[in-house]
């Protein structure tokens, strides 16, 4: 035997290996055929396996995706079932009530799908290109940065500061985004900036 | 957390105080059930409703909702008057034996120093007498009357078991049965863990509610122990990272702060961050503060943060007040002093206080921009919803950008639980339609705001040109790259000070942890605490391992725990001063004669002897503070006040209104209910329901099957005395707004008796809106008071007044 082979291989390999020459000795091959043709396939065979955290509270529990195609192959991923992670610490594969229904929240109609401008006076979004929403909302900061921003207090001190637009944080973002929000925000001289912890 | 969940299991006794974890953590509570079936712990939980975590409590007493603090010096007040102390920890450990000086006093519900019209206070009283050697002068025996045991005792005894009951309605042989349980944990052996949230939080006083659990835990020996601590239970999952990166307005990464505008220059900054030990020996690790900012400014700014410019210390924007929170910033929009805001997954017109007062300040923007997987009613603050959201589009100049976002499942990186794990996710799904990540949104517009004063010129491009962005595709930073800037890298060869032949890091290396960042630009970091969660052994924040030895609960290789993964915050002080277990069944660390070691990482330096060096290894004293010093706005003990609207008046400071020293703006103090008043007799508290995820689920088909419409809860009793019925319609009022809802009567809320008088409860879920998929209704912020915390302005949610009256209901 191939001593390369690991454990979980060795096993599947013996245990299909086993099934065959069990159905072929009782002589029921075809009727197992027909009957296993008519069940429904295990809906998370053929899936991805992403680990994840729940989005909601502070616990945190580890959950784990099961998506049809693979991000990481670069295919388009349609997650089909969410569930606790068994191995995690924290929960060991329990959820709550928001936890177990996360698939409804990928999925939720009301997910964005496109920027959207709603203009002054008016009662309605229109859709508009990333291009025109980003530029437009870098040259309403840039015009008023350029109109208020305050180099210098009355004391001559630099002060730097940016205060007639502000920046609110979210607390569902990963640590990461919030380290590259808080270069973008400071760098432009900031002050009016808070998270969602303060409330 | 100090601890983690899966420490909870450790525990003898767990008081449930400010939260409803069985409802709004329910898998975190499992931990409590299983220290209650695996060793026999107990449940005490206090709350103004018989709530789900009450449902399984051993013990359950009733609280008026804003008085937790007469409540919690009343135990501390039984504990002293009784010896319910674990005196070896609290001289060891704590600044009990601390002198203070002589102009201190409190008198009347205020301490010295206090200014009305400032509605602050002159603190130069409120510290230590320093003696002649530069130190703390102490009295080991606490003798002295001035030492801060003996001023403690003095200023809590006026919270007797009487006078608890008579403020928070709390009956007086429940108030007794609760301490007597809770203060057979001054035992070294037995151990009680605090588990709180927004129920804590969420007062014009909710830090000083905090502290006082933090003395009395300290005050029977429990911080730093296995099953101990105060815990934090918090409210989404990265609401901790996002505060430990900084992401507030007086805040940098790491807790260090935005300079003021006092401070004129980097040595001014620095002098009053020496931190130089006010006791001999101590490890005062503040004493690092420069290597922390150096290391911040050159990852922000890079080859252009230098020692001749102060490592751009003219960069930082200094402040002008104590900080622009989202309360000051909702009131200058109000006074048309803001032009724009940005909202990224935060939905304010719900999350934040007074509603009306929101959407006026809303609409005098020039602009608002939203990020978001879900339609917020934020951003739809100018469409007309009937009586939901009754404005006139037409009279709404503010133009509104609204872009989505991708979520969870669609995104990378890490987020910092309330146990501080920092857990890795990776994405599964292809985002909907056009949504982007939030870090190919960030980088967007800084991107594009770049090249506009690159094109255009402006003013002071300068920290926007030069901010550090060498990332692979400078359009979308990828999350191990932005990891690995938070963690920090040596840009030039960083060697061991002890031992200088000893190499910390190559240049160009990343970091082990903090231990090797240094002050003279040699080093970067973006958040000093969170160091070492991305370094050459990898990303460590990844990582799967489930091993336990022992089964401690502590998980040491299960992703990355901050500070240094060190699973319990203050671990020295769960042993003696020879360095042995407190309780040896419980042991995290212990000293060998050479060093520390044992389940956990050292929350002390490994060599640092037992008996020289005291635990509290942040704070110059070495040791924990009973008394604060001038490190709070409202006091260096917590005394009591009433909620701004409160149902009836001060008890122990008659002419004390509020907290005195909460910031409170012009226009807001009019919009407060009289306390006692008349016209809004009746106390309301706002919370979760376990079905329900503040707005997000409401969007969610399941969860809005399970819980479709808005209620308010209200008791048998003022239903009865109201005409109300079980299901019947009621109208809700506030001096600031008015909602209608269902009614549920039930029996879980009953009316307390205060100061002899009735008081009803009246509580409002907060999870319905006007988009999504469950049934349009109202929240408690349409009536809830516009103040904050007098330290760090986290809205009063919890305790405010209201009327009711039933009302036909909607024709269906």
């Amino acid at each position: 035997m191939n001593m390369e082979l690991s454990r979980r291989q060795f096993l599947g390999a013996v245990g299909a290996g086993a099934a065959a020459t069990a159905l072929g000795s009782l002589g029921f091959g075809e009727i197992e055929a027909a009957h296993a043709e008519a069940i429904r396939a295990f809906k998370l065979v053929g899936t991805t396996e992403t680990r994840n955290t729940c989005p909601y509270c502070s616990v945190a529990c580890g959950v784990i995706m099961y998506s049809k195609g693979d991000r990481t192959k670069g295919e388009q991923a349609d997650i089909i079932h969410i569930e606790g992670d068994t191995d995690h610490p924290t929960n060991r594969g329990t959820l709550c009530p928001k936890g177990a229904a996360l698939l409804d929240f990928v999925k939720s109609e009301t997910r964005l799908k496109y920027p959207m401008i709603r203009k002054p006076g008016s009662d309605k979004f229109e859709r508009v290109s990333w291009d025109e929403a980003l530029d437009r909302i870098v040259r309403l900061m840039k015009d008023d940065r350029d109109a208020n921003f305050v180099e210098r207090n009355e004391a001559g001190v630099p002060v730097n500061r940016w205060i007639t637009t502000g920046f609110l944080a979210a607390s569902a973002t990963t640590n990461e985004t919030a380290w590259e929000t808080y270069k973008v925000v400071r760098s432009a001289g900031m002050l009016v900036f808070d998270n969602q912890a303060r409330v | 957390m100090t601890n983690s969940w899966t420490d909870i299991k450790n525990t003898d006794l767990v008081i449930i105080m400010g939260g409803n974890a069985a409802e709004a953590h329910p898998c975190g509570f499992k931990w409590v059930t299983e220290a209650k079936a695996n060793r026999g712990a107990k449940l005490i939980v206090v709350d103004p409703r018989f709530t789900r975590s009450a449902s399984v409590a051993d013990l359950y007493a009733p609280i008026r909702q804003g008085t937790d603090i007469a409540f919690l010096l009343g135990m501390i007040n039984y504990c002293i008057q009784n010896d319910k102390v674990q005196w070896d920890y609290v001289k060891a450990f704590t600044n009990a034996s601390y002198i203070v000086k002589d102009g201190f006093a409190y008198k009347d519900g205020l301490f010295t120093g206090y200014d009305e019209a400032k509605r602050d206070y002159d603190k130069s009283t409120w510290d230590y007498v320093i003696g002649p050697d530069g130190y703390a002068v102490v009295d080991d025996t606490l003798a002295n009357p001035r030492c801060v045991w003996n001023l403690l005792k003095e200023h809590v005894s006026v919270y007797t078991p009487e006078m608890v009951e008579r403020i928070c309605g709390t009956p007086k042989d429940k108030f007794l049965k609760v301490v007597e349980m809770v203060s057979e944990c001054s035992s070294p052996t037995k151990v009680m863990t605090s588990m709180y949230a927004l129920g804590w939080t969420q007062h014009s006083k909710g830090s000083q509610n905090i502290r006082a659990m933090a003395m009395l835990q300290l005050i029977l020996g429990n911080i730093g122990m296995r099953g101990g601590g105060m815990n934090a239970l918090r409210g989404h999952s990265n609401i901790q990272g996002l505060t430990d990166v900084g992401l507030m307005s007086n805040l940098l990464p790491g807790y260090l702060t935005i300079p003021n505008e006092k401070e004129v220059d980097f040595e001014t900054y620095m002098s009053t961050r020496g931190f130089k030990p006010l006791r001999p020996n101590q490890m005062s690790y503040w004493q690092n503060y420069r290597k922390f900012f150096v290391s911040f400014q050159k990852a922000m700014w890079g080859t252009a943060a230098t020692p001749q410019n102060d490592f751009a210390y003219d960069w930082l924007p200094k402040l002008d007040v104590s900080g622009y929170d989202i309360l000051r910033a909702l009131e200058l929009m109000g006074q048309g002093k803001m032009t724009g805001y940005l909202c990224q997954g935060f939905n304010p017109l719900l999350a934040a206080p007074n509603r009306k007062k929101v959407t006026d300040s809303l609409s005098k923007l020039k602009f608002l921009v939203t990020m978001d997987p879900l339609d917020t009613e934020t951003s739809r603050f100018w469409e007309n919803h009937g009586e939901f959201n009754d404005v006139d589009s037409s009279q709404i100049q503010t133009e509104v950008i609204q872009l989505p976002a991708t979520c969870f499942a669609e995104d990378e990186g890490s987020l910092t639980n309330s146990s501080r794990w920092l857990q890795w996710h990776w994405p599964g799904g292809t985002p909907p339609g056009e949504a982007k990540t939030d870090n190919w949104i960030m980088a967007q517009i800084h991107v594009r705001l770049k090249e506009l004063y690159r094109k255009e010129g402006g003013k002071f491009p300068d920290p926007i040109v030069n901010l550090d962005w060498a990332y692979a595709d400078p359009n979308e930073p990828t999350a191990e790259e932005l990891a690995k800037e938070i963690n920090g890298k040596a840009l030039t060869t960083v060697y061991d000070t002890a031992d200088p032949t000893k190499v910390l890091a190559e240049a160009g290396k990343l970091l082990p942890g903090f231990a090797a960042l240094r002050d003279d630009g040699s080093t970067t970091c973006g958040c000093w605490i969170y160091s070492g969660c991305f370094n050459e052994k990898g990303n460590n924040m990844a990582r799967r391992d489930t091993s336990d030895p022992d089964e401690t609960g502590a998980y040491s290789k299960w992703t990355f725990s901050w500070p240094a993964n060190r699973r319990i915050l203050y671990n020295r002080a769960s042993a003696d001063l020879n360095g042995k277990p407190w309780d040896p069944s419980r042991k995290i660390i212990e000293w060998d004669g050479t060093k520390w070691s044992g389940y956990d990482v050292p929350d002390i330096v490994p060599t640092a002897k037992p008996g020289e060096v005291g635990p509290f290894i942040m704070n110059p004293e070495g040791v924990s503070r009973l008394f604060t010093r001038g490190m709070m706005r409202d006091g260096p003990f917590p005394a009591h006040y009433e909620p701004f609207e409160s149902p009836l008046g001060n008890l122990v400071a008659p002419n004390v209104r509020g907290n005195p020293a909460a910031r409170v703006f012009k226009g807001d103090f009019e919009q407060f209910a009289e306390p006692a008043s008349e016209e809004f007799p009746y106390a309301a508290t706002s919370y979760r329901l376990t079905e329900h995820f503040h707005y997000w689920t409401k969007h969610v088909h399941t969860n809005a099957v399970l819980q479709p419409e808005f209620f308010v809860e209200i008791s048998e009793e003022l239903a009865a005395e109201k005409g109300i019925t079980k299901g019947g319609w009621v109208h809700v009022w506030s001096k600031r707004g008015s909602v209608e809802a269902k009614a549920v009567v039930t029996k879980r809320i009953k009316p307390l008796i205060c100061d002899g008088k009735p008081v009803h409860v009246i509580g409002i879920p907060l999870h319905w809106g006007f988009t999504g998929v469950a049934r349009k209704g109202f929240g408690p912020n349409s009536l809830t008071p516009f103040v904050g915390d007098a330290n760090i302005e986290t809205p009063e949610y919890k305790a405010f007044l209201v009327n009711i009256e039933p009302i036909a209901g909607p024709v269906a």
